[in-house]
């Protein structure tokens, strides 16, 4: 009898654990509930969210799902057989590495720009008032490190600029940046105009004029060989469409 | 304790979850074993900015052990050997950081000791910032470490017992000839297998870093940091490194095992 409780259990749980890697988030196809999964990078969380939403509205019995991370976490995800049917990336960079692998259907098409701005505590303790000031000896200054692609576009702005930034930190990515600034634990960072909109009293945005010499192109694109092709496509059309470009014009994003 | 007599078997049921439970842990490593770019293993791992993080992660975990140690030891003893009101209570929140994701720790400290933080401003008044410098990384790690090695020093004093110490005290010695001649040595393995576990935890510490400390090379950038850091751009050398930091905490706890103690 105990023998066969132990049993049972061991076999209750490796069902359990082939039941893990079984289920597919976004099944059925027409009649009941089907679930779009968009991946966008994670600078355009609350205007991707304001669009679903939408989204949800004009199309009965559809929920959008969301993923939001760093543009190559996504793009890894992906290339790993993610199941995403929107990709919306935050440099042409990384969709191209999808493009590449023919893991693109729709697309992709430029849909939005962004440009850096300073980004410094609401009392500015250090007196920043231009690019030139973030070299300033003693100016705790906080950038994206070289390899994402908010520090590629500061490389390109000190390139420019003939400047040479020396910062106390290269960060993963654009929050991690801003955070420092909001935290007061950085003088200046140098991040997107849109944080800069979002983070609205928690930190003070300086625009400087190099700052046309890296504009950020946000690219999107329906994924290949995936069940929900229409429906990605709407999606798509709606960022590309008045309703989409305003929502993001909206949060300070140009256009492309 | 005696095991000379017939040990009882198992039955065999177990063997099914705990091939599974292995199998779950070793078949990751081995999958990312198998992507390593071999040809050009060398060349990623020794590049200057991999060889910068590994040194400084050697020496900042080095240095939060030895923290680690002069409060622990302390922590741990006071914890086994006394009571008083409240201890389970102080108990719990001295391990809180073993439950809790590093990178509330990271914030945590980020109010203590950042500029803007509740000790920062006075250490800023004193010259002192400890924002993106070493200092910072290695009280990270420290946060992180510190409750692995009171645990299982407190685990292995409560399991010595005693009885020694009391001899000792009765046969003369004072408190701290006790402790250095008799509790000491006598919980030296627990000791040791604390400290390495330690060494292990700051070794891999990332999220607490990179909230308080940031990360920059050679200064704050520690092995686990470039790694996320370099997946970014270059897979290959993420795996790379990857396996570096694999084969430190393998040596690592191999180095426990020889020490034994109550791992």
């Amino acid at each position: 009898m105990r023998r066969w409780v132990g049993t049972a259990a061991a076999l209750v749980l490796l069902a359990g654990l082939s039941g893990c890697g079984g289920d597919d988030s976004s099944s059925g196809d027409g009649g009941g509930d089907t679930t779009l999964a968009v991946y966008a990078a994670a600078s355009l969380t609350s205007t991707f969210e304001e669009m679903g939403k939408e989204f949800e509205k004009s199309h009965d019995g559809v929920r959008v799902e969301f993923s939001f991370a760093g543009s190559s976490d996504l793009v890894a995800q992906i290339q790993q057989g993610a199941p995403a049917d929107v990709f919306a990336s935050a440099d042409t960079a990384n969709m191209e590495k999808l493009t590449a692998d023919d893991l693109i259907g729709s697309g992709p098409e430029n849909f939005a720009s962004n440009t850096l701005e300073i980004a410094v505590p609401p009392d500015n303790p250090a007196d920043i008032a231009s690019l030139q000031d973030l070299t300033r000896p003693g100016v705790n200054l906080v950038i994206c490190a070289p390899e994402v692609p908010c520090g590629a576009a500061t490389q390109k702005v000190a390139d420019a600029a003939g400047l040479t930034f020396e910062p106390v930190s290269e960060e993963q990515s654009v929050t991690d940046v801003l955070n420092k600034v909001v935290t007061g634990e950085a003088d200046a960072g140098l991040v997107y105009v849109t944080d800069v909109k979002a983070a609205t009293d928690t930190v003070k945005g300086i625009t400087f004029p190099e700052s046309e010499d890296a504009v950020n192109i946000y690219p999107i694109g329906t994924t290949a060989d995936r069940k929900n092709t229409d429906l990605a496509q709407e999606f798509m059309d709606l960022v590309l469409g008045d309703t989409g470009q305003s929502i993001l014009e909206d949060a300070g994003f140009a256009k492309p | 304790m005696a095991s000379s007599s017939r040990p009882v078997d198992l039955p065999g049921w177990v063997y099914v979850p705990a091939a599974a439970g292995a199998l779950f842990v070793l078949l990751p490593l081995a999958a990312m074993v198998s992507r390593v770019n071999w040809g050009d293993f060398y060349g990623l791992v020794t590049s200057e900015s991999s060889m910068a993080a590994l040194r400084l992660s050697l020496r900042t975990s080095a240095a939060s052990t030895l923290i680690c140690v002069l409060v622990g030891v302390p922590m741990a003893m006071v914890l086994a050997r006394t009571a008083f009101r409240g201890q389970d209570l102080l108990r719990s929140l001295v391990l809180l950081p073993l439950v809790l994701p590093p990178v509330v720790g990271g914030i945590a400290l980020l109010y203590t000791f950042g500029r803007r933080g509740l000790l920062g401003e006075s250490l800023e008044v004193l010259g002192i910032q400890i924002a993106f410098s070493t200092t910072a990384v290695v009280m990270a790690q420290t946060f992180v470490a510190l409750p692995f090695l009171v645990v299982s020093l407190e685990g292995a004093l409560r399991t010595a017992g005693q009885q020694y110490e009391v001899v000792a005290a009765s046969l003369g010695a004072s408190p701290t000839t006790v402790l250095r001649r008799v509790t000491i040595p006598l919980v030296l393995p627990g000791l040791t297998s604390g400290a390495v576990l330690s060494f292990a935890r700051a070794l891999g510490e990332f999220g607490a870093t990179i909230t308080f400390a940031g990360s920059l090379q050679g200064v704050t950038r520690t092995l686990p940091l470039e790694i996320y850091l370099q997946r970014e751009t270059d897979a290959d050398a993420a795996v790379a490194l990857s396996l570096v930091l694999v084969v430190v905490a393998v040596l690592v706890i191999g180095f426990a095992r020889r020490g034994r103690g109550s791992l």
